[in-house]
């Protein structure tokens, strides 16, 4: 079965400047994709390719199989959301999310049974009369998802759909979205620059930066075995605590001035200039002294569900460690505490280009 | 809390009733002297008391005007038929061509584009008289010499311009992605530009096409050389006025009433849309 979108060595430059450089990626039906990245990364670039609104510099796009290439919007099949909404201003909300049905020339009444089963699905049924200038930031982010819903396209890019909306309604909709995306049996791309967002959504993430993807695969995986110190430094929050250091010929490393083993494996690497990587929940902390890392506790920051602590080392490095609030154990600030890294929060890069060094499987 | 005082306010009404008084004077008095023989206008004072006559009107609908010298044929309901022709032509057909153009100009970076928007635009800083003389010879060799639709064509050189001008702007600032979107979900370029772009560039269209109609009422030179008295407009019309026995002042106020008249109308009901217009479209988003 041929793959239900694929993009095959995409690029696409304005004038001297690249923005997306040798792209492929494949996605199978109803599959949900996150393309992740930092702002200027060419996420949205990559989302109007597809759609039809520009054209590849080079490569070629597919969807079921057939080259979309010089193939005009309107025949693609598609619906698409906008950071910005892109409402039409002069209709109102059932007018707008009606369009994609109008135009594919369907009678009165299945447009409107259409447009009732979207508003529904996404509560904004009783503001269907109003103009768009008439609606909160949260409706017109439905209302324009509903217009990409719509005509249920067998693709449906959205475009950091939740980028303009109260941090309250993005909550909500984080746990809302799955479900109506699942609903509309569609093959989703969706484009964010939110973590959560992508680890919440995501079957699979394919995290963009400099115009390429760095890393695509499941969620899990890229928390887990972060292709590069850029993207373990994307995703997770408190950010991972990275050391430049050296790998000693026993494997252990050397953070803080103290030699620390971690994995046996990792003498592969001696003498490589490496840098380590520790996930916040990967620091044990220990109350008093103990065999780990010595280290006192600069400040203590409740978090809900977890306590983050800002370490200090005795040379002076600082670090971050997250605990369960629920701990019985949480030290108090300014106490003397002792550190000890779990294997598998931690990971370790090559210092100069930054990709992951695996001990074992590398 | 209210921090204009009374003193305030009553010297703001005192101004904005002088500059009133100011530019509506003349229309003012233009109107009275309307209503008033040549012999009440040319008296020394000059008086708002008169017996008013409708005689100028009289002689302007009927075509037949009585001086102390006689009897003359005037021709002025025609040439006033001829400016609503003429003008509501020539914008009718700026718009058909001037819209899409905007358009383009404003969606598409093409070559040559900025030049060919600028020479348009060129054509408002040329002197007319400048380009009438090889316009009267080259249309005497068509045959389009007194025909409208000659007159109708050298009116774009007023309309076309303007148009493009002010409604490229209008384009330029609806957001691309409205389009995009309309397009995503199903519709052909020509859809989306009747049914997203003209509509959301209306205001800019309404007042450009207004601004449009008034130069084109108000040209006089181009009529002038361009066709005899049966094609002329009423401000070459008016040129009759000026007779054998004298300037008929009665008969010139009553036809400029009368050829003020429709614009005044066309302007009093789209102003609204014309200072949202020429407002909306300088400034960019």
């Amino acid at each position: 079965m041929p793959h239900h979108l694929e993009l095959a060595s995409v690029s696409k430059s304005f004038k001297s400047n690249k923005v997306l450089d040798d792209i492929s990626l494949t996605a199978d039906a109803g599959e949900i994709v996150v393309i992740f990245g930092p702002s200027g990364t060419g996420k949205t670039v990559l989302l109007r390719l597809i759609a039809g609104v520009e054209e590849p510099t080079t490569g070629k796009i597919s969807i079921d199989g057939q080259d979309m290439v010089d193939v005009a919007p309107e025949h693609r099949d598609v619906g698409m959301a906008f950071q910005n909404f892109a409402l039409f201003p002069h209709l109102n909300a059932f007018e707008n999310i009606a369009s994609p049905l109008r135009a594919r020339s369907q009678g009165d009444a299945q447009v409107k049974e259409g447009v009732a089963r979207v508003a529904k699905l996404l509560k904004i049924d009783h503001v269907l009369n109003h103009a768009p200038r008439q609606l909160s930031n949260g409706q017109k982010q439905r209302t324009a998802l509903a217009r990409a819903l719509a005509s249920s396209p067998k693709l449906l890019l959205l475009d950091d759909p939740l980028r303009n909306v109260d941090a309250k309604l993005r909550f909500e909709m984080r746990l809302e979205l799955p479900r109506l995306l699942r609903q509309a049996k569609s093959t989703v791309l969706y484009v964010t620059q939110d973590y959560k967002e992508a680890m919440a959504l995501a079957d699979r993430i394919a995290v963009l930066n400099g115009g390429k993807f760095v890393q695509v695969a499941s969620p899990e995986e890229i928390y887990r075995h972060p292709a590069t110190v850029g993207v373990a430094r994307l995703f997770g929050d408190p950010t991972i605590n990275l050391a430049e250091t050296t790998v000693s010929s026993d494997g252990a490393i050397d953070f803080a001035g103290q030699k620390v083993a971690i994995d046996r494996s990792y003498a592969m690497f001696k003498d490589r200039p490496v840098t380590f990587g520790v996930r916040p929940e990967a620091v044990d902390v220990k109350n008093g002294g103990g065999s780990g890392l010595a280290a006192k506790v600069m400040a203590v920051t409740p978090l809900n569900e977890r306590t983050v602590l800002l370490l200090q080392t005795s040379s002076g490095a600082e670090l971050l460690a997250s605990l369960p609030s629920s701990s019985a154990h949480i030290p108090k600030s300014e106490s003397s505490v002792s550190i000890a890294f779990n294997p598998n929060g931690t990971h370790l890069f090559d210092r100069e280009t930054g990709a992951a060094l695996r001990g074992g499987r590398a | 809390m209210d921090h204009t005082s009374t003193l305030e306010r009553v010297i703001r009404g005192i101004l904005i009733a002088l500059v009133l008084i100011f530019f509506l004077f003349p229309i003012f008095w233009i109107v009275l002297m309307s209503f008033q023989t040549n012999e009440t206008i040319l008296r020394i004072p000059p008086s708002i008391v008169f017996e008013p006559t409708l005689s100028n009107y009289t002689a302007l609908i009927t075509g037949r005007l009585e001086t102390t010298a006689g009897n003359l044929d005037i021709a002025f309901m025609k040439n006033l038929w001829n400016s609503v022709l003429l003008s509501s032509a020539s914008v009718a057909l700026s718009l058909v061509l001037g819209v899409p153009a905007a358009y383009a100009f404003a969606r598409f970076r093409f070559r040559l584009g900025e030049d060919i928007a600028f020479t348009l635009l060129s054509f408002r800083f040329a002197p007319p008289l400048l380009v009438l003389l090889p316009l009267s010879l080259y249309f005497k060799q068509l045959g389009l010499t007194n025909t409208y639709i000659g007159l109708i064509w050298v009116y774009q050189l007023i309309c076309l311009p303007l148009i493009l001008w002010i409604v490229r702007g209008y384009f330029e600032d609806i957001s691309p992605d409205i389009e995009h979107a309309y397009r995503i979900a199903g519709n052909s370029w020509w859809q989306t530009f009747r049914k997203i772009a003209v509509p959301l560039a209306m205001p800019g269209i309404a007042a450009a096409g207004l601004l449009a109609f008034i130069f084109a009422w108000n040209n006089f030179i181009f009529a002038l050389i361009l066709a005899s008295a049966d094609k002329q407009p009423v401000t070459v019309g008016a040129l009759a006025f000026v007779t054998a026995s004298g300037i008929q002042y009665g008969q010139i106020a009553a036809a400029i009433v009368l050829s003020i008249a429709p614009t005044l109308a066309l302007a009093l009901y789209a102003q609204r849309y014309l200072v949202e217009g020429l407002s909306l479209g300088a400034v960019k988003g």
